[in-house]
């Protein structure tokens, strides 16, 4: 789960990290009025969950509370990369003496989190990478120990930041591992964290990712969900506790397993067809989820045939054809459907999907071939 | 021969009397496995069907059992909780099933089990099948056969399909692995790809890769430079969107890593030939 800016930075706040003075807006008055009490000169940012909004205008600075809502009212009216901008974030303009960039990202090689940090901050790490990787940073953090002073004063030192900020690093540095550590986050990051003109560090942006498997311990994260920015299906296959993706083609996808969900798609497309979805309806789906499902990938106007892929182990063919049956009686779909059942009940399946109109498959093959000819209208 | 589990695997279930681990257990002893007992706290001195003991700790049940090998099916939240007890039991092989455990759990559980030097297989895995020996998780027991493949798997069901092909075209496998779906596990294709390697029943392998991270370039590194056996492969996810999350939390594909374009042409180079969908694998191993 992706967190915004100013969420991200109202939990660094709780860590002790400085962040700028600010507050998010949702009309142009409401900037208006935080430029005010802010003092006039303020920085007006897109709040959209999409990387590049600078780039793309979305972040202004203002000179007066005047200026203020003019900008916020041009930014609020913006689309970046197809989201619009329901909010901005209007921060106290700051002065910049040097940008510094610091993470802490889960690293799947080291097995463990790693801090990443670089003189050369205020652009993407990844674009840093790429033009100046001698200055990037890594440190491992054992994650039965968590971070050590000797770490935050090597990472000080790695980064030629001046003595006189050690202190203040040590404790952004810490309590940015706090952050990470007890939020269940997969990346908490400052970029830049800038020394400013008047010698003091600040947190001037923020991200967080939050591990959606470690939500049940983290009740207060999960209602800081922003769902405008999901796609409306995806919303409801998440009550259903289905792990649904929209894509663009016209073949919807219904499948048990990640695994198999994917290379169906794949499948879909090495015949020429275009998969409309990813669906996978997980282990031991009951008919209820199943025709959830259904009703899901139907609701998609782009759809023209669907292809059901089920290899029965946990997950028992039978059920998934009563599945079938309920939401074919309820959705009525007059779109062409290729069911290829194996596996667990596979026989009891298929005889009771025996008397619906729909295509059946014995190999994956020969259900994606087929799939795609009828989404074709052969 | 075979690897990890075979008829003198002496298995016992955590999470014995849950759903799952009820059903799976039945499963398991249906096939052969020798399981000895299951673990669910509280609930000490019940039986399972009258013929399986529940003991209340792990420790009880290996003091009692004698086990080597444990399976564990509990809820995700209670997961790395029971592989730290397994481990700190002194089990020497660990299947865990379950699906949806906290990164951060896996993170600090991997570093706990290298220091103990324990094998933990999983997590959101499908467990460990040698056919007509053992069975240690859910994989259906009649969609594969005996025989001389080497199968490894990042997924389930998918895997279930490869078996089943295989065994379609008169192929068996010699142990099939799944090592789960999840960016920090316990076990890596290069693990058990040297236990093929090793393993006198194996001529072939079968490796069934997915996007996200780094693994199977790794195994591309080590199949050209370590292996001698043969490697057939299908990496699932060509068509998946980059920066979604496709159903496994690890099969994502981050800024330019994990794609399934660089882990194909990898393998590729390194003589893997490369399916361009499940049913033509077995094809590939002949």
């Amino acid at each position: 789960m992706k967190l915004h800016e100013y969420q991200s930075k109202q939990i660094f706040a709780r860590y002790g990290i400085p962040i700028p003075k600010g507050r998010v807006a949702t009309t142009a008055s409401e900037a208006r009025q935080i430029a005010d009490e802010l003092g006039g000169r303020v920085v007006i940012k897109a709040q959209v969950l999409v990387g590049g909004r600078g780039k793309a205008g979305g972040v202004r600075v203002a000179k007066n509370a005047d200026e203020a809502e003019q900008l916020a009212a041009q930014i609020l009216a913006m689309e970046i990369k197809g989201l619009p901008v329901r909010k901005v974030l209007v921060d106290e303009a700051a002065s910049i003496d040097q940008e510094i960039y610091l993470g802490i990202i889960n690293d799947r090689s080291a097995k463990a989190p790693v801090i990443i940090a670089s003189s050369a901050g205020g652009v993407e790490i990844e674009e840093v990478a790429q033009t100046n990787p001698e200055k990037i940073l890594r440190v491992r953090i054992d994650p039965l120990l968590g971070i050590k002073d000797y770490q935050t004063r090597d990472i000080a030192a790695g980064i030629d930041l001046p003595r006189e900020y050690w202190k203040s690093f040590n404790e952004i540095l810490k309590g940015l591992w706090e952050c990470y550590n007890a939020n269940d986050a997969t990346l908490a990051e400052i970029n830049p964290l800038i020394i400013s003109k008047d010698k003091r560090l600040v947190a001037l942006d923020g991200k967080m990712l939050i591990d959606d498997n470690a939500l049940f311990r983290h009740p207060d994260l999960s209602e800081m969900r922003d769902t405008d920015e999901d796609a409306p299906s995806e919303v409801e296959a998440r009550k259903y506790g289905l792990t649904f993706i929209k894509l663009d083609g016209n073949i919807g996808c219904m499948v048990n397993g990640a695994g198999l969900a994917m290379a169906s798609m794949d499948i879909l497309k090495l015949f020429g067809g275009e998969p409309a979805n990813f669906l996978d309806i997980g282990g031991g789906a009951g008919a209820e989820k199943v025709a959830a499902a259904l009703r899901i990938i139907l609701g998609d106007p782009n759809v023209d045939a669907i292809l059901l892929n089920i290899f029965g182990g946990i997950t028992r063919c039978d059920e998934v054809a009563r599945g079938i049956i309920a939401a074919i009686g309820e959705v009525k779909p007059k779109i062409p459907m290729v069911v290829r059942l194996v596996g667990t009940n596979a026989e009891e399946g298929r005889r009771i999907l025996g008397d619906a109109s729909l295509i059946t498959a014995e190999t994956l093959a020969e259900a994606a071939q087929k799939a795609v000819s009828a989404a074709k209208g052969d | 021969m075979s690897i990890l589990v075979n008829k003198n695997t002496r298995l016992i279930i955590q999470g014995v009397t849950g759903n799952e681990g009820l059903f799976h257990t039945r499963q398991m002893i249906a096939y052969g496995t020798n399981v000895l007992g299951g673990v669910t706290p509280g609930k000490g001195g019940e039986w399972v069907d009258e013929k399986i003991p529940v003991f209340d700790s792990v420790k009880l049940a290996v003091l009692a059992t004698d086990a080597n090998a444990t399976c564990i099916f509990v809820p995700a939240r209670f997961a790395a909780d029971a592989i730290f007890e397994a481990a700190d039991a002194g089990i020497p092989l660990i299947v865990c099933i379950t699906e949806g455990v906290p990164v951060s759990d896996m993170m600090r559980v991997r570093n706990y089990i290298d220091q103990k030097g324990v094998r933990l297989i999983g997590p959101n895995c499908p467990g460990l099948l040698t056919p007509g020996e053992c069975k240690v998780g859910i994989i259906p027991g009649n969609i594969a056969i005996p025989g001389n493949v080497g199968v490894v798997s990042r997924s389930g069901t998918l895997t279930y399909e490869v078996l089943y092909a295989l065994k379609q075209s008169g192929m068996g496998s010699s142990t099939c692995v799944g090592i789960g779906g999840d960016p920090v596990n316990g076990t890596s294709f290069i693990d058990v790809l040297q236990m093929f390697e090793d393993d006198p029943q194996t001529d072939k392998v079968v490796l069934i890769g997915e996007i996200g991270g780094t693994d199977e370039e790794k195994a591309a590194e080590f199949i050209a430079t370590k292996m001698t056996k043969p490697v057939a492969g299908f990496i699932a996810g060509q068509t998946a969107p980059p920066g979604k999350r496709m159903g496994h939390a690890g099969a994502i594909v981050e800024g330019s890593e994990g794609t399934a374009d660089s882990k194909i042409k990898a393998l590729e180079a390194a003589g893997v030939k490369m399916a361009r969908h499940p049913e033509e694998i077995p094809a590939l191993l002949k």
